[in-house]
Formats: structure tokens, C-alpha cells, sequence
């Protein structure tokens, strides 16, 4: 018997446990309700935000190269539409989102698609444009999200929802500071990772 | 009376037998009517390209109201439900960017397509820059690579390839489906497998858009109260045109011969005669088309639309018999009638023969076809009237007089005559109103004869711009025997296009060498792939310094060495693929010629925005190899070129018939003061109605031109009427003249007024060109007569 129910059996450590998991459970409820509050608190803040220029350095690590590759650039950004990224090395490249269409260059050629076709760009500038505009329901129609903070530092990790995205993209993890983002790690199923860091604050 | 059951025997075996062949004949309702027996090669690319082309065979479809969700889901359903039904090639609504089949096609077949494989994309110095930018997309922003897809295609052909494909422009989207520029509707364009031309067949595939949507919508009950359909296209348009006109042409002939029977009774105050009267007008009709079915084979719609209008006149002929008719000496009425109005209806209908005679050799089966019709038609009606109306009425018949009203007009016209030098200034009024609207006196657009409203032009307007959807107004026609050199032609004019694209004379063309080169091409491009131990060599020297290592793109070795040994892909081997429908589209077999289509997109800005420079394109074509032609098709111009031609024929062709008039009546009359008697009040009625026309700012079309000369063609049986048996007749043969001639104008001025008030501009021109015409001509005629004798003395 005792074998099999160790914690009824030693009925007096069992209290002990039950009080204690009580406490573990009201305490991590409460810690849930802190958090989605803090969550709630982190998006109003966000949202204060009208306009954002800030220049940024991306680092690539992929197993199938020897070394990483680093991108530098700026984003752009206006509340609560739009996102720009403008890539300037190693190569120039240019991506907007605008009222849920992406656009971008590529060999002298404009696309336009919708974000809702083109779910694989979610992770790379969704997940950012949504974190900056506070929008807490466009990242969960996208993503499943976890939220973390100590102090006025935080972290997001957003699992995507759409299956293709997460056959590739495992999380999506973002840190910020007050109503800021410090960086945007995309962590790829395959190992491969992809770290963008939000530098100097340009003109405003 | 034998000979009267002889002729009645005779009259009605040709009416049977013209009935059975008015029964047995082909119509037609397509476009070559409007077009030339013998098309120039780009008259010929015109006609294919509006019966068969591209942009012909769209149908835009728009969903509309209701919430922006429900139109989202409604386009998915309705694309998915279209897709399934054979009428369509394809259906868009956007979210079908690239298919898993075409993907996987493309990627098998990336060597064979790509515009970038030559043997310099291959060399260390080629590899190196295309593998460097392959690496650099592995961090662009939106994830473009797989990481897979960088050791099996390194040199990034298989994006190269989408690129290719991929459209320029694309319409907006929204909630995964396209949707108009303000988002207000949703989107889709669905390609029909019948031409455009195919008016049957394209009324069915209308049906079937229309029968899924409604089941859509009715499965979507009630929340889909809101929501509407609306479709546009050429297709549509024709199918609409074509049922706008059944519609009015039956709707207005059934008003105007209620009209035209009830003041006939009033006339005749007797059923049978009425009855009688209708004969020449049927006989007429089923002579004319009987005509036109031995003559050309096949009878054009429009043809038959004009037909009704002819009633208008060949309804003149019984009245003048069955009201002029009284019993004279010798007893009879008809054959009174015969012998003192017979040569003079018999001059006119001559007169009118020789106007209508001028179309015949018109190179426009339409005008062509016209002309024949009303020849026939009007030949059969006067010889009715002539001969089988005596044979069928009875023995003792005489006409009802109408003396009160003759001998009012009688009055009436000497009242007036007293002021015809004021007719002077009308020629003086009219020509010098001709002349302050000359410059817009003729429409030069073939709009003008469209019979699509202008709301549902700036309806379509709107959706294309809204779809990027071809409106093709320039393309480059190449003919070749096969398809191979069609092809091949095709990617040398692609190439000296392309510099054109980048001058930014053009925005950019579609050409079928891009989802199908050419064997050569194909052929060519495996051959600039290097052997596998090349390949590795150039490799290693390649990446050199890059931060990928040459043993990683084993996959990609393999994958060249596949693709040398692989065998050229033909129009079957895409199968399956949207790349099937493009080269469907732009390139087909035309009678013994493979015709490739290269559609050309204008640029939006630039020195000429949204125009084609023609001279600088044609310049930059070149030389056609052997056996080979091409050539730029700008439609729009063509099209009003043909329209004009179609118009000027028209004019040289009417001045010709109305030349042969004056001939026939100098002959006949031998004197140039009758003839002027009675050619001047036809004349001055062209010039008074073309004046109004004018001063109401019609700008003229073809059908104008027919309705003149029409106006001289019943006009001249009234001036002849004036000229012969106004001044020297006794005063109860002129008042019966008169009312005889009142009657049969009014007749005319009710069929041709009522034509007036429809929506459909070719049969509203006809309308009020000859109503008003008509009763000038009669009035002109009276005024211009020689003045009757005083009363009762001749009498």
C-alpha cells in the first residue's frame, strides 16, 4: 500500500504537503494574475508609443555555415500599422508591414502579400510590430505567449500557433525594457537562431 | 381568274419556300459583322484577339456587403466551388500564390526555367556571387530560405524561377482573399475555357457563378441577407448587349405594329383590308432574310435588327394601293391603281433599289448584308402589292375614301406653299450648323455603337484597376509554323524588351517562353551545366572564404547532375500546373499557324505615363527570322481604324447610291427640272435632320449614315408622288394622294419614333435619324410641288 501511496500513508507529512501545495497553487494563481496583469500594464504602456527609429544588428547562426552572419540596420516604426526594416548590410534589402501587407524588394522586383499569406514572415516582424503597438490579441492569434519580468525588464516567448511556422520557428523570445525592446531572439527548430539587437535610439 | 389563282398559287410557294429557308438558315451574332471579308494580318490578330484573346475570356466577379469576413469566406467557397466545374481554366481570388504542384514543378525544373542559367552563372565567378546572395538570404528579414533549400539550390534558381512567375502588380488583399482598392469588396477572376466570342457559352459559365453563389448564400441564411453578386467582363457585356437588344427590338417592334395596325384600321376602317395590307410586309422580310441566307450563307443579327425597321416601308407600298385604289371606268379598282400610281410606286421603289444597291460591294459583311436584305425585301413588298394584293381582293372592292382629310391638306398645302421662298434658308441654316459642329460631326470610337451603359463601363473600370487585370490594349503578335519557332521568336523578342523594361519605356510584358522556353533554350541552358567534377572544383575555388564549405553542397552536384540528363519539358509536361494556363493563354494554334501572344504593360510614369511609345517599340523589335512574323498590336487603335474605314465605306458608298438615283430619275424623267423637283426636298430633309442632329450634339455613327439613307429611300416615293400627280391631277385623285401619303408617312414616323426612345444607341440612332427625316421629306415634298391649279377648275 505504502508503496503505492507514499504521501497518504505518512499522513502527517501529508498535510504538511497538502498546505503546501494549497499555497503553491493560490500562490501561482496569484503569481499568474500578477503576471497577466503585468502583462496587460507592459501592453498599455506600450502603446503610448506613437513613433519608433531605432538602428538594429542581427546575428544569424546556422548550422550549415562556418560562421555567423551579421545584418545591420534600421527599423522604422509608426503606431499602430506600421513596420519598416530596412536592411542596409550585407546586402540592401527593404520589408514593410502596413495595415497587415507585407512588402519587400527582392531582385529589383515588389511584392506585395497579405501577412495572413504569408505566415512564415510572422516570426521575423509580426511578433515585433505587435510587441511595439501593445496589440496583445494580434500576438495571440498568432502566437501562444509566455511573459516573464523582474523589475521593469521583461521577456515574451511566443510559441507560433500556424503549423507550417512551427514545423520551423520553435520561439520567438523578446526582451525588453519599460516600453522598449532590447532583443529579438527567433529560435529555429533546426538550432538555428537568429538574435536581433535594438541599438542607438535615432532621430525620433 | 385564272391567272389570279396562278399568281396566288405562286406567291405562296415562294413564300414557303423562302420560309423554309429563313428556318433552315445559320445566324450569327458575333463580331464580324463589324469586320472586314478580308481582314489585314492585323485587322485578322484584332478580331482573334477580341473573339478568342486573353482579356475576352475574364469575368470579374465582385462580392458585395455584408461583413468583411462573410466576403472573405463567400470568395473562398466560391473559388473553391468554380475551380471544380469544367467551364473554368482557372479561378483567383488570392490566396493560390504558388500551389504545392507548381512549386514542386518548379523546382524540379529549375534548370530548365531559369533566366539565369548560362555558362557564366556557372564559372568560379558566377557560383560565387550567386551562392553569397543565396547565404545573405538565409538572414533576410522575412526567412525566405530554407535551409534545405540553400544546399540543394545554392545559385537560388528556384526563387530566380518564382520571381519570374510571379505577377508585378497584384490587387490588395485582405483577410487572404483580393479585395477591392477601399476593401469595400471582395475579389476574383475566373477564366472561362470558351472564348469570349462564344456568347452561348459564355452565358453558361455566367450561370454557373451565379447558380454557386446563390447556393452559397443561401447556405450562409440569414446572415448573408447583405450580401450581392455583380460580375463584369466582355463576356458579360455581350451577354447583356445581346439580351438588351432582343429585349428592346421585340418590345419596340410589337409597340410600333400595335401603332402602326391601329392607325392603319382607322385608315382602311376594315379588318380584312388591314389584314391584306400586312401581306407585302411579311413577304417582305421572309424575302429579305431568305436573301441574305442564299447570298452569304450566314445572317448577322444586326441584320435582322434592321429588318424590323423596314417595315417601316415596305408597309407604304399596300397603303398607297389600298387607300389610292378607287373603281374606275372600267371597273376594276386595282387595276385602275395600276395604271395611274403603279409607274410612279415603281420609280420610287427603283429609286429606293439603287440606294441600297450602293452597299453591295461593300467589304463589310454588314453593311453588305444590309444592303442585299433591303433590295430583296423591298422588291418583295411592291411586287405583293402588286400583284397578289389585286389577285386576293375582291372582285367589287374599292378603296374607302378619305376625302375630308385629302382636301384639308389640299388647303392646308396651298396655305403653305405661299411662304416656300422662306425654304431658301433652311439649306443656308442647316449646312452652316453642319459646319460650326464639323470637328465632332462623326464619332470616330467604336463605343459609340456599344450598347453597354456607361455605369457598367466604370464599374468594370474600377474592378480592373482594382485587379491589375489585363486590359490589353498593346501586344506583340508572333506567328511562326510551329510552336517551336513561335517560341523561339518569342525569347528573342523577350530580350530586346527587356532593355526596354529597363529604359523604362515599358513597365513589363508576359511572354509564353517564360512558363515554356523553347526546346533550344531548354537545350541550351542544360548544356551550360558543368559535370559534377567541374562543378565541385569551381565549388571549393568559389566559396573560398565564404562561411560555407563546398562538402556541404553535395546535394546540389547531384541535383546538376540529374538535371543534365534530364529530359526537355513540351506544353504536356505541365499538366497540373498554373504554367499550363499561361502558356495556354499566350500561345495557340490558329488554323495552320501557331500565333504566341507577348501583352504589354505601359508605364505608370515617366515621359508618356500609361502609353506606349508604338515607333520606339516596333524599332526595338527587329528583324522576324523566315517563316515568321510579328508585329505590334496596339487594339484600341485598330479597332477605331477599322470602325472608321467601316464609316467612311459607308459615306463614299452612300454618295454612290445617291449618284445612281439621280441617274436612274434623269433617265426616267428627262428633264433636270423634275429631277431636281424631286431630289431637292430629300435633300434639304438630310441636311435639316443631320443639322439637328448636330445642334443636339449626336455625334454621327454609321447607323446615322443608314438612317439617311433611308430618309431618301421612302422619301423619294413622296417626292415622286409630288412631282407626278400633285399639280396636273383632278382634285379628288390629288386629296386621295395626299391622304394616302399622310397615312403611309405617319406609318413610318411611328415604327421609327418609337426606335427613338430605346437605350440601345444602334437602334435609338436609326430612330431619331429617320422619324423626323421622313416627315421632312413629305413636308419638303408638298411645299416644293408645283402649285396645284386653282381650285375646280381642272376638276
Amino acid at each position: 500500500m505504502s508503496r503505492h501511496f507514499p504521501l497518504l500513508c505518512r499522513a502527517r507529512r501529508g498535510r504538511t504537503l497538502m498546505l503546501l501545495s494549497c499555497a503553491w497553487l493560490v500562490g501561482s494563481a496569484a503569481v499568474a494574475a500578477a503576471a497577466s496583469d503585468a502583462l496587460e500594464q507592459l501592453m498599455t504602456q506600450l502603446r503610448q508609443r506613437q513613433h519608433g527609429h531605432v538602428s538594429f544588428t542581427e546575428v544569424h547562426i546556422s548550422s550549415v555555415l562556418d560562421r555567423p552572419l551579421t545584418s545591420t540596420g534600421e527599423l522604422f516604426y509608426d503606431a499602430p500599422d506600421r513596420l519598416e526594416k530596412r536592411t542596409t548590410t550585407p546586402r540592401a534589402e527593404r520589408m514593410v508591414l502596413e495595415n497587415g501587407q507585407l512588402s519587400f524588394e527582392r531582385r529589383h522586383k515588389e511584392y506585395h502579400v497579405a501577412l495572413a499569406d504569408f505566415p512564415q514572415a510572422a516570426p521575423y516582424i509580426e511578433a515585433i510590430r505587435a510587441t511595439l503597438a501593445g496589440d496583445r490579441a494580434a500576438l495571440e492569434r498568432v502566437f501562444h505567449i509566455g511573459f516573464d519580468y523582474s523589475g521593469d525588464k521583461w521577456t515574451l516567448r511566443l510559441t507560433p500557433l500556424d503549423a507550417h511556422v512551427a514545423a520551423e520557428v520553435a520561439t520567438v523570445s523578446i526582451d525588453g525594457q519599460s516600453d522598449s525592446i532590447k532583443t529579438v531572439t527567433v529560435k529555429l527548430v533546426n538550432g538555428d537562431r537568429s538574435i536581433t539587437t535594438l541599438g542607438a535610439v535615432l532621430d525620433p | 381568274m385564272r391567272r389570279r389563282r396562278v399568281t396566288i398559287l405562286a406567291w405562296m410557294v415562294l413564300l414557303a419556300a423562302t420560309g423554309w429557308i429563313v428556318a433552315h438558315a445559320h445566324y450569327t451574332a458575333d463580331l464580324s459583322a463589324f469586320l472586314p471579308a478580308r481582314p489585314s494580318p492585323a485587322q485578322q490578330a484584332l478580331v482573334d484577339e477580341l473573339r478568342e484573346g486573353v482579356a475576352a475570356r475574364l469575368i470579374l466577379i465582385a462580392i458585395n456587403g455584408g461583413e468583411r469576413a462573410q466576403r472573405a469566406q463567400l470568395s473562398q467557397a466560391l473559388a473553391t466551388g468554380l475551380r471544380a466545374d469544367p467551364a473554368f481554366v482557372s479561378v483567383n481570388n488570392g490566396r493560390n500564390a504558388a500551389s504545392e504542384s507548381d512549386q514542386r514543378y518548379i523546382f524540379d525544373h529549375r534548370y530548365l526555367l531559369s533566366e539565369q542559367i548560362t555558362a557564366d552563372h556557372f564559372t568560379t565567378a558566377g557560383l560565387r556571387s550567386a551562392v553569397s546572395e543565396s547565404i545573405d538570404s538565409l538572414a533576410s528579414p522575412a526567412g525566405f530560405l530554407a535551409q534545405d533549400l540553400l544546399l540543394t539550390d545554392p545559385t537560388g534558381e528556384t526563387l530566380q524561377v518564382m520571381g519570374q512567375l510571379s505577377p508585378d502588380t497584384g490587387p490588395r488583399s485582405q483577410d487572404g482573399v483580393w479585395v477591392s482598392a477601399d476593401g469595400s469588396q471582395a475579389l476574383l477572376v475566373a477564366r472561362t475555357r470558351v472564348a469570349g466570342g462564344d456568347t452561348n457559352g459564355q452565358e453558361r459559365a455566367l450561370g454557373v457563378i451565379e447558380a454557386e453563389f446563390g447556393r452559397l448564400r443561401a447556405a450562409a441564411m440569414p446572415a448573408a441577407r447583405a450580401v450581392s453578386l455583380r460580375v463584369s467582363g466582355p463576356g458579360v457585356f455581350a451577354i447583356h448587349a445581346r439580351a438588351t437588344i432582343i429585349r428592346e427590338a421585340i418590345r419596340l417592334s410589337v409597340l410600333s405594329s400595335l401603332l402602326i395596325a391601329t392607325l392603319l384600321l382607322l385608315a382602311y376602317r376594315s379588318l380584312r383590308t388591314l389584314a391584306l395590307g400586312l401581306l407585302p410586309v411579311v413577304s417582305g422580310a421572309l424575302a429579305g432574310a431568305a436573301a441574305v441566307a442564299l447570298g452569304f450563307g450566314v445572317i448577322h443579327g444586326v441584320t435582322l435588327g434592321f429588318g424590323v425597321t423596314l417595315i417601316g416601308e415596305s408597309v407604304d407600298y399596300s397603303i398607297y394601293l389600298l387607300i389610292q385604289a378607287r373603281r374606275g371606268p372600267d371597273g376594276n379598282a386595282a387595276a385602275t391603281w395600276i395604271t395611274s400610281f403603279w409607274p410612279t410606286v415603281r420609280l420610287g421603289l427603283f429609286t429606293s433599289l439603287c440606294g441600297f444597291a450602293s452597299l453591295l460591294p461593300s467589304a463589310f459583311p454588314g453593311l453588305a448584308q444590309l444592303g442585299l436584305y433591303s433590295m430583296a425585301g423591298l422588291l418583295a413588298a411592291a411586287a405583293v402589292t402588286r400583284y397578289v394584293l389585286p389577285a386576293l381582293l375582291p372582285e367589287r372592292w374599292t378603296a374607302r375614301p378619305l376625302n375630308a382629310l385629302g382636301r384639308g391638306l389640299a388647303r392646308g398645302i396651298d396655305r403653305l406653299q405661299r411662304y416656300r421662298q422662306l425654304l431658301w434658308l433652311l439649306p443656308l441654316l442647316a449646312i452652316a450648323e453642319v459646319q460650326t459642329h464639323r470637328s465632332g460631326l462623326w464619332n470616330r470610337d467604336l463605343a459609340a455603337l456599344s450598347p453597354v451603359s456607361a455605369a457598367d463601363q466604370a464599374f468594370d473600370a474600377q474592378l480592373r484597376s482594382s485587379l491589375g487585370a489585363p486590359d490589353v490594349s498593346d501586344l506583340i503578335v508572333i506567328t511562326a509554323a510551329d510552336t517551336e519557332s513561335a517560341l523561339s521568336a518569342a525569347e528573342a523578342v523577350g530580350k530586346r524588351l527587356n532593355s526596354l523594361v529597363k529604359s523604362g519605356e515599358l513597365a513589363g510584358f508576359d511572354t509564353p517562353a517564360r512558363y515554356l522556353p523553347s526546346l533550344a533554350l531548354q537545350r541550351q541552358r542544360l548544356d551550360a551545366l558543368p559535370a559534377g567534377d567541374v562543378l565541385r572544383t569551381r565549388l571549393r575555388a568559389a566559396l573560398a572564404g565564404l562561411p560555407l564549405r563546398a562538402t556541404r553542397l553535395e546535394p546540389f552536384v547531384a541535383a546538376v547532375e540529374r538535371a543534365r540528363t534530364a529530359l526537355l519539358v513540351d506544353r504536356s509536361g505541365l499538366a497540373g500546373t498554373s504554367l499550363a494556363s499561361g502558356v495556354d493563354t499566350l500561345l495557340a494554334q490558329r488554323g495552320n499557324r501557331v500565333v504566341a501572344l507577348l501583352p504589354l504593360r505601359a508605364p505608370a510614369a515617366g515621359s508618356h505615363p500609361f502609353a506606349i511609345d508604338a515607333a520606339h517599340v516596333n524599332a526595338a523589335l527587329g528583324a522576324a527570322p523566315p517563316g515568321v512574323t510579328i508585329a505590334l498590336l496596339d487594339l484600341k487603335h485598330e479597332s477605331d481604324a477599322l470602325y472608321a474605314a467601316y464609316q467612311s465605306a459607308a459615306i463614299r458608298l452612300s454618295l454612290l447610291g445617291f449618284g445612281l438615283i439621280v441617274l436612274l430619275l434623269l433617265l426616267t424623267l428627262r428633264s433636270v427640272a423634275r429631277v431636281m423637283r424631286v431630289i431637292a426636298p430629300l435633300i434639304l430633309s438630310v441636311l435639316v435632320v443631320t443639322a439637328a442632329l448636330a445642334a443636339s450634339r449626336q455625334a454621327l455613327t454609321i447607323l446615322h449614315l443608314i438612317g439617311l439613307l433611308l430618309i431618301v429611300a421612302v422619301g423619294s416615293n413622296y417626292a415622286l408622288f409630288f412631282e407626278r400627280h400633285f399639280a396636273p391631277a383632278a382634285a379628288g385623285e390629288r386629296s386621295t394622294m395626299l391622304a394616302s401619303l399622310l397615312i403611309a408617312n405617319l406609318a413610318t414616323v411611328l415604327g421609327f419614333g418609337v426606335l427613338a426612345f430605346s437605350t440601345v444607341p444602334v437602334l435609338s440612332a436609326l430612330g431619331m435619324t429617320v422619324a423626323p427625316g421622313a416627315f421632312a421629306a413629305l413636308l419638303f415634298s408638298a411645299l416644293m410641288a408645283r402649285p396645284q391649279a386653282s381650285h375646280g377648275v381642272l376638276s
